[in-house]
């Protein structure tokens, strides 16, 4: 909300800087976002000395104008009948915004360049007279900007209400809080309404059929009005905190909104059908035509001003085409009503419509502001607007507000606010912002806040107002009392942390991608129609497509990071993330199943062409090679690799894939990526991936850790070649050893597999060193070949293997 | 007598500094220390002292046998030591062989760095979902539906009753139903809300902060953030205090520090106020604790709520919040 300083000073006596009023503004609660001054266009409006004047060739009702603006002298095209050499006036500069919203720029008027503007005092929006440009005095320098010259100044508050002060969406409710800090008292306007006639009731009536959604409506009746332009001074206020004057009719109900809070509302009365009001909810699917043109579908939730016939108004929102202040208007009938704030939130959010009155009404009014602001802006009406008040207000107050009494121990407030305030200094901070209070005990308070403060219902909403009076920098700073019994992090947060340390130490970058993915994720990942991962759960209001469906994997992500990155030239990449997807579980309503995924991508160089080596391309066992490290780190073991079968690998290539699993559990898949996945996201490298289920892998990692003892005896180690069959995987031979229980044998390292001449065609070789060792003895070389050649000899048999003919 | 033994031994020194081999080494040690070595005879001829004086010059006439000996020796060492000296050698100025490490995310180095100051004062850390009810993201915290409050909060939904989380804050009433006071939590963790800029990105990360106890006041809430913000920033940051609304809390506080770029003369990042908005507190409002069936007038407690890409842009100086989520390497490289 914007508030002038020239306007706040009609309430209330400011006696320190803008600065220092902006901070403590912001100090009480309302915080100016930004000072700015209202004059501030007239910078580029500079003082001009008129230094020659010529006729406009082409007409006789301008002239050409030699401006001397200081640094320069430029030609300005002027029709006004009052310039003559050598005057000073102000000239616009191209570029300045005028306060009607206008912005100047050099033209050609009548064949003629302007480069500038000689501006009367109205066009400057500094009064009303339009009566040629403005001359100035003598002693004013030529060039100086028109605001700095004759010192024309007024700061203007940009600030950032928090939704509970309604009470300060109004300049006087900005003067209270100023009144409360510098310990002065707020002057209000003085109303004195003028002689009035007959008597309301015999003109009008209003009915509410809807007390729950309109507790108060009150109106009142000026005739024979004359609609006009407002004066001067009155668009001058509404233009200084940024309304638009329209009629005076209307800047004077906007004036009385701005000035006390409470929105109102003018209708030409002739125009209500048998003159009278009614106040209804709307029926289903009721069309109304609101001020601004549009039609509107309502509902019964929405509560309608009517006539005696049809709708008028919007109620609390904006009114109707249908009884607009017209110029010919000359009987107005004034609203000025209390609405229910969720209804007129319900109204102002299905329709779209926000409005400075449903702004207000949705916050809440003040309930007992009513009738002052009715008589503020009939007092106004009568006087700018001529015309004859007709006696008296109607009030339709079917249920009054009830007073809140909050009853308090100001034991108990220090106590909240580790404060040591004594019962004298809380009542005074309360009275300073109006509030009723009563001293109840030596301990005890009871107060009534003003109706305006809507957002005060029990004892913790006083504590804040006694903070923030008393500034909550002065609160002593303490610390609570905790008794030393640290808990230790849960699993899953401890895993975390470990495993995204430790693949920074395999050498991956972490990324955080969006949760939320395109709906055409799926496609992209060439999921089969059934694939799980299609239970996307959907945003109903994404903010583009891209970002409409959450997560059920992360490698969409990751390979939106792996294209980007490719696109700006990182082309070897080495990412992980770990993070939420999410499965749509299809019930309604209920949450949908989180599962927390790590997953990891590998594309590019292993190694880069450098001094000692060529490069080298990742593959698909660099990446397995990971897993198998983290794997190990983190204590798990009995994992396997096994091939996923080329029916079950969508978005990984046929072939490429294997499912990681850890005692028989399947935690997820590693493999490269399918070219049909490459082309869907136009990427040109391949890459390997893996994704892991992040809760069921942690479970894996084993809470304590048992040191095994140093072997005391020297170990013996047999190399052994086999030349098996191509389609034999090797880990299953590795894993035939380890099933033949052999007590010594200690470890097995795989160190070669080969195909190719002098092998067979399908066949291939693969080799590997047993390591023998005893745990109780030196082992002789003869029960070690004995050993290793019965290994061998069952190995041979069961793969069909032969020894390489040496 | 006609030479002192320190006469010889200065004599011995200087020969030796002219021995350039081992052979006029192994002379000059015979010719000293040999049978009819200066020493040797130096060392017979202590006889012909006077009684008295004898056992003090022997001592010292042995003393600097043992030192000349040793001298001698360690020449010898040096000069027999095999050469390395040769032509073969490295270019040490080749680039090294890299095991190149990753790195973690800012956010998740920045989260780390703010969990860790407030598990050192005495918090453990809770996560809740992302995905969330109406009830807990909105009405088990004191903003009913249809209260302006809600537009303090662009909120997706993912039906009329589920949303995904704006704030941290549904952790509160999460882990309140669950655990008795005292509570002493802080929630990190992904929240969203509709709207993107440079300062906005549909999905960013809080980390949020309660203690219910006891005799807990707003003082307490002050001495704990300013703790904070002192671990966080620098010991030296300045911070204030100032009123704000949440309904969740009252009092509520919005923590603004000394703006860290223009250490408080204005600029852009603090849209010229010299402060900068790190954290919403307040203490927690009654209606919450009514929620999850805490006796009010028991217990008290303050809860916080801060943004982490924030405070990683003041920390590390990015000036767009969308470079978090684009994860380009050239950037998370630095971390």
């Amino acid at each position: 909300m914007k508030v002038s300083l020239s306007w706040l000073k009609e309430y209330i006596d400011v006696d320190i800087n803008v600065n220092d009023l902006a901070d403590a503004l912001t100090m009480v609660g309302l915080e100016v976002e930004a000072i700015s001054d209202r004059y501030d266009y007239l910078n580029s409006v500079v003082i001009g000395r008129l230094a020659k004047i010529d006729p406009h060739p082409n007409t006789d009702k301008l002239k050409l104008c030699r401006v001397d603006i200081g640094d320069r002298t430029i030609t300005v095209v002027c029709g006004a009948p009052n310039v003559k050499n050598d005057m000073l006036a102000p000239c616009a500069m191209p570029g300045t915004c005028f306060p009607k919203g206008t912005i100047l720029e050099k033209s050609i008027i009548r064949g003629e360049t302007s480069e500038g503007m000689l501006c009367s005092e109205m066009e400057l929006g500094l009064s009303a007279n339009s009566d040629g440009i403005m001359e100035l005095g003598r002693n004013y320098s030529v060039g100086s900007p028109l605001n700095k010259a004759i010192g024309l100044s007024d700061p203007v508050f940009e600030i950032d209400l928090t939704p509970n002060r309604s009470d300060c969406l109004s300049i006087i409710g900005t003067a209270r809080e100023i009144a409360a800090f510098q310990k002065k008292k707020v002057t209000y306007p003085e109303i004195c309404l003028p002689e009035s006639f007959d008597d309301i009731s015999d003109y009008t009536s209003i009915t509410i059929m809807a007390p729950e959604l309109c507790p108060r409506y009150a109106a009142s009746l000026v005739f024979d009005i004359t609609v006009g332009p407002s004066p001067f001074w009155l668009q001058d206020r509404l233009i200084s905190v940024g309304l638009k004057p329209i009629n005076n009719i209307v800047d004077i109900t906007n004036f009385v909104m701005m000035e006390t809070g409470q929105p109102l509302h003018a209708f030409d009365f002739d125009r209500l059908a048998q003159n009278r009001i009614v106040v209804r909810t709307a029926r289903e699917g009721e069309a109304f035509i609101t001020l601004d043109g549009k039609e509107r579908r309502l509902d019964p939730e929405m509560l309608l001003i009517c006539d005696g016939e049809e709708p008028v108004a919007l109620a609390g929102v904006m009114g109707g085409l249908n009884s607009e202040i017209e110029r010919s208007t000359t009987k107005i009938f004034l609203e000025s009503a209390y609405f229910d704030p969720v209804c007129i939130r319900k109204t102002s959010k299905k329709t779209g419509l926000i409005t400075d009155a449903s702004h207000r009404f949705e916050r809440g009014v003040d309930p007992n502001g009513t009738i002052t602001a009715i008589n503020r802006a009939t007092q106004l009406i009568a006087e700018i607007g001529g015309g004859k008040l007709i006696k008296g207000t109607i009030d339709e107050y079917p249920n009054t507000f009830p007073e809140k009494i909050i009853d308090f121990s100001v034991m108990e407030l220090n106590r909240r606010l580790g404060t040591c305030l004594d019962i004298n200094d809380i009542e005074n901070h309360l009275k300073s912002i109006e509030f009723q209070v009563d001293k109840t005990g030596n301990d005890r308070l009871q107060v009534i806040p003003p109706s305006c403060r809507v957002d005060i219902i029990r004892f913790e909403d006083i504590t804040e107002e006694i903070a923030r009076l008393f500034g909550y920098n002065n609160i002593k700073t303490t610390f609570p009392l905790i008794p030393a019994e640290g808990r230790h992090p849960s699993k899953k947060i401890e895993s975390r942390n470990r495993i995204k340390h430790l693949m920074t130490g395999l050498g991956f970058n972490e990324a955080i991608n969006y949760s939320f993915i395109s709906k055409l994720s799926c496609d992209r990942l060439n999921l089969e129609p059934d694939d799980k991962k299609r239970q996307v759960v959907d945003v109903l209001n994404p903010l583009s497509e891209e970002q409409s469906v959450m997560r059920t994997s992360l490698i969409p992500g990751l390979l939106e990071t792996m294209k980007y990155n490719i696109s700006v030239q990182n082309r070897n990449l080495k990412l992980f993330e770990i993070g939420n997807v999410f499965f749509n579980t299809e019930q309604k309503d209920s949450l949908p199943d989180e599962v927390e995924m790590l997953a990891g991508l590998w594309t590019g160089k292993r190694v880069d062409a450098v001094w000692f080596s060529r490069e080298i391309n990742c593959d698909f066992y660099d990446l397995k090679g990971v897993i198998e490290e983290l794997f190990g780190n983190l204590g798990i073991g009995n994992t396997s690799f096994t091939r996923m079968p080329p029916a079950s690998c969508f978005y990984t290539k046929p072939g490429f894939t294997a499912q990681v699993i850890i005692k028989d559990e399947s935690i997820g898949l590693i493999g490269e990526l399918h070219p049909k996945v490459l082309s869907n996201y136009d990427l040109k490298q391949t890459a390997f991936i893996f994704e892991l289920n992040f809760d069921r892998l942690i479970n894996h990692i084993p809470g304590t850790k048992s040191v095994s003892p140093i072997p005391k005896f020297p170990a013996t180690s047999r190399d052994i070649t086999l030349i098996v069959n191509k389609d034999i995987e090797a880990n299953n031979i590795l894993q035939s050893v380890i099933d033949l229980n052999e007590e010594l044998v200690e470890n097995l390292h795989l160190f070669d597999v080969f195909e190719g001449d002098p092998i067979p065609a399908g066949r291939k070789s693969i080799s590997f060193r047993i390591t023998y060792r005893s745990s109780s003895e030196t082992l002789e070389d003869n029960r070690v070949n004995n050993l290793h050649k019965s290994i061998s000899d069952r190995l041979l048999e069961k793969f069909d293997a032969t020894l390489p003919t040496v | 007598m006609e030479k002192t033994i320190e006469q010889i031994k200065k004599e011995a020194l200087k020969e030796l500094e002219a021995a350039s081999d081992s052979e006029s080494i192994k002379a000059l040690s015979v010719r000293y220390l040999g049978r009819k070595g200066a020493v040797t005879q130096y060392l017979r001829n202590i006889s012909n002292l006077p009684k008295e004086s004898r056992p003090e010059a022997g001592k010292k006439a042995n003393q600097t046998k043992r030192a000349i000996d040793e001298l001698f020796k360690n020449a010898l060492k040096r000069l027999e030591a095999p050469s390395y000296e040769t032509d073969n050698r490295i270019d040490v100025s080749l680039p090294g062989r890299v095991t190149r490490r990753g790195s973690l995310h800012p956010i998740t180095q920045i989260t780390q760095q703010i969990c860790d100051i407030y598990i050192r004062m005495g918090f453990d850390v809770a996560e809740g979902p992302e995905v969330e009810t109406d009830y807990y993201n909105f009405e088990a915290l004191n903003i009913p539906k249809n209260h302006p409050a809600r537009d303090m909060q662009d909120t997706f939904y993912i039906s009329d009753n589920i949303v995904l989380r704006t704030h941290t804050s549904p952790v509160q009433p999460r882990i309140m139903e669950k655990q008795k006071p005292p509570v002493r939590i802080i929630a990190p963790g992904k929240v969203y809300r509709c709207d993107s800029d440079l300062t906005h990105t549909p999905m960013f990360h809080q980390i949020e902060g309660l203690l219910v106890d006891e005799n807990v006041s707003f003082g307490d809430l002050k001495g704990v953030l300013t703790t904070f913000v002192h671990q966080i920033f620098d010991p030296e940051t300045s911070l204030r205090f100032r009123p704000s609304f949440f309904p969740f809390t009252e009092p509520s506080a919005e923590v603004d520090i000394r703006c860290v770029i223009c250490k408080g003369n204005g600029c852009r990042v603090c849209s010229h106020t010299g402060w900068l908005e790190v954290i919403g507190a307040g203490m927690v409002h009654p209606a919450v604790f009514e929620n999850v069936g805490y006796d009010t007038t028991c217990y008290t407690g303050f809860a916080f709520g801060m943004g982490v890409e924030r405070i990683a842009m003041l920390k590390y100086g990015i000036d767009d919040i969308r470079k978090y989520f684009e994860n380009d390497l050239r950037f998370l490289r630095q971390f």
